[in-house]
């Protein structure tokens, strides 16, 4: 089953007098459980790709398609209904709500989406001690390290078991053995679960851990290639 | 009703992220409360004061006179119903009380001076506790009975009169065949009253003795009647109606005074209009405040779009962080105010400014009064307004674009 399918995107930015293209004529199609790193250089249109397949911003042109679903004609509402019921969101940075503890940052997207307390509470005790967070449930973002704080986003993404996780620059902020038990997680989830992956980056060691690799430049899908992977790294 | 409490928490933690920003605009709204609901029973006091007064010297709730009397308040235009069927038909009406009266014009002469006075011959018993004069406070002494030979006269206009206690003095009027009808008196009482107008206008004499020297036999030109509440007249007047039964012509106290009548209406017209004015000034802030907050969270706000949350969502938390700020505010000023008035309620002696109140027809003694009503409308309307005014930050926020926001420097 297909998990997203883009048809032919275009996305220009205007920057001062200039224009940039963002996403020329990008087409991809990605399977349910695959797990695809988009990588390119700065600005070379992957997270523009990531956002118009989450369906936080609109492509000039092109369709986009989540579980053969068009998404990039749906309205602001039906929009939020579908990150919150289908996506779960990994940002390189400002990844979590400051007033809220780490248990209750990972509840947020359930108690949005209606889960009963018990359960809610339940799920996302577990899923911190999965994320190697035990213990922590009760902090603050402020009170937190740059990994834990990303970590705990990972939980939030995955705690609701969406079929289709986005990361942008997941492991930006992290050290590397942080950032390769980051990706063993993600890697777990998608062998065990099924879940589809898509992680935008120019980290040549999260790029390893990708069974597909797609490449960009300016905006342009240059290269679409599949990998073995070793899933001990 | 689960994103109501994911909102409403999001908002009150929200709330004390800036600790000092939002007790300072706790503070604002807690004064502003305190100031409209304060200033409210006090001139709600002054204006309940004056009409009470006004209804002391009018006096009663509701009244009864001959039909031309209001325009010719002479002794020519007495009630056509005799004194003794008056009692008999009154006595059994169950009004809080009622008396009947003589009240004409009439000029006082001491050996010294004179002035133009109203005369009212009373039976004391009657009238004891429904008029301005406080018998137990008089100089001297009230008077005793209906057919008293003495007169009491205010303080005011025994100073005017250059007379005294124990002096005569002389009354002259006119009977009811236009002929003159005058009587010598000795002052046997002078009595203070809370508007000194009231102490030069009004003298007190005995019914009877009244109704000899005018020579009007058994006949009144004034009766009232007291119900329980001046604010709420209407059992009082329809009672009156029925015992006169057309032989006279029955008043309110506010169609009788209707400057005293309107006083009620525009106090709670100035009421509303007060509360919206401290209000308007609070807005400024609150309005501030929230654009501040809403300013500082972009990134936050675009990210819990970015989860899934939907804009009315977050409008609603906007919202919600207005309101209880609001509620916070609304209640602590409620409380103060309450507090506030608990040590006036025995009275605020304003004597230091009295004559300026006089002026007015206000007495010197202003008891503040806080109506649950009011308590309540300050209430309402700021959390009315203050919903609206909240609306404009919470709709900015609401309509942020996700990624811009979340990637908001």
């Amino acid at each position: 089953m297909t998990a997203v399918r883009c048809v032919d995107l275009c996305k220009t930015y205007r920057q001062g007098e200039e224009d940039i293209k963002a996403l020329d004529h990008v087409s991809l199609e990605i399977d349910q459980g695959g797990f695809v790193c988009l990588s390119a250089p700065s600005g070379g249109g992957k997270t523009s790709l990531l956002n118009a397949i989450g369906g936080l911003d609109k492509p000039d042109s092109g369709e986009v398609y989540i579980a053969e679903q068009r998404i990039d004609n749906l309205s602001k509402g039906e929009l939020a209904e579908l990150r919150l019921r289908q996506i779960g969101f990994v940002f390189q940075a400002f990844n979590l709500i400051p007033v809220l503890t780490a248990r209750e940052n990972v509840e947020f997207v359930m108690q949005v989406q209606g889960v009963a307390a018990a359960e809610r509470q339940k799920r996302a005790v577990a899923i911190l001690e999965e994320v190697g967070l035990a213990g922590l449930e009760d902090r603050r973002p402020a009170d937190m390290s740059g990994g834990q704080q990303q970590r705990v986003a990972v939980a939030r993404a995955i705690v609701s078991r969406p079929a289709l996780v986005l990361a942008d620059e997941p492991t930006a902020n992290l050290d590397s053995k942080t950032s390769d038990g980051l990706m063993e997680l993600f890697r777990e989830l998608n062998d065990h679960h099924n879940t589809t992956f898509i992680i935008a980056t120019h980290d040549k060691r999260v790029m390893s851990y990708a069974k597909r690799l797609v490449s960009m430049l300016d905006g342009r899908v240059v290269e679409d290639k599949r990998q073995d992977v070793d899933t001990k790294q | 009703m689960h994103m109501v409490l994911v909102l409403t928490r999001l908002a009150w933690r929200n709330l004390w992220r800036n600790h000092r920003r939002t007790l300072i605009m706790l503070l604002a709204v807690t004064l502003g409360t305190w100031a409209m609901i304060f200033m409210t029973a006090l001139m709600r006091g002054m204006v309940s004061q004056m009409v009470a007064d006004g209804i002391s010297a009018l006096p009663g709730h509701v009244q009864a006179h001959h039909a031309e009397y209001r325009d010719d308040p002479s002794v020519a235009n007495p009630i056509p119903i005799s004194d003794s069927e008056l009692s008999q038909r009154f006595d059994a009406g169950g009004f809080v009380g009622w008396a009947s009266r003589v009240r004409v014009p009439a000029v006082i002469t001491s050996e010294y001076d004179s002035r133009g006075v109203t005369l009212l011959g009373v039976d004391p018993q009657q009238e004891r506790g429904l008029t301005f004069v406080d018998y137990d406070t008089v100089e001297g002494r009230f008077l005793e009975s209906a057919d008293d030979s003495g007169i009491v006269i205010g303080r005011k206009l025994a100073k005017t009169l250059n007379t005294k206690l124990g002096k005569r003095i002389v009354l002259m009027s006119q009977d009811p065949d236009n002929e003159i009808a005058d009587r010598g008196f000795r002052v046997v009482g002078v009595f203070d009253a809370n508007v000194t107008v009231y102490e030069e206008n009004y003298v007190f004499a005995g019914k009877t003795t009244t109704q000899k020297m005018l020579r009007i036999g058994d006949q009144v030109s004034e009766l009232f009647v007291l119900g329980d509440d001046f604010r709420d007249v209407e059992d009082a007047f329809n009672k009156t109606v029925e015992l006169i039964d057309g032989d006279a012509e029955v008043k309110r106290w506010a169609d009788i005074d209707a400057y005293l009548g309107a006083m009620l209406n525009v106090m709670d017209g100035f009421v509303f209009v007060w509360i919206v004015v401290i209000f308007l000034a609070l807005s400024f802030g609150l309005v501030n405040t929230l654009v501040m907050a809403v300013f500082e969270r972009v990134r936050e706000i675009g990210l819990m779009l970015a989860l899934g949350m939907r804009p009315i969502h977050i409008l609603g938390q906007i919202v919600i962080e207005s309101l209880l700020l609001l509620a916070i505010g609304l209640a602590l000023g409620s409380a103060l105010a309450w507090a506030a008035v608990q040590p006036m309620k025995g009275g605020v002696d304003l004597s230091i400014v009295g004559e300026g109140m006089e002026m007015w027809g206000m007495s010197t003694v202003l008891y503040p009064e806080l109506l649950l009503s009011d308590v309540i409308l300050a209430n309402v309307v700021v959390l009315v307004l203050g919903f609206l005014a909240s609306l404009s930050p919470a709709w900015r926020a609401a309509n942020y674009e996700p990624i811009e926001a979340i990637t908001k420097v």
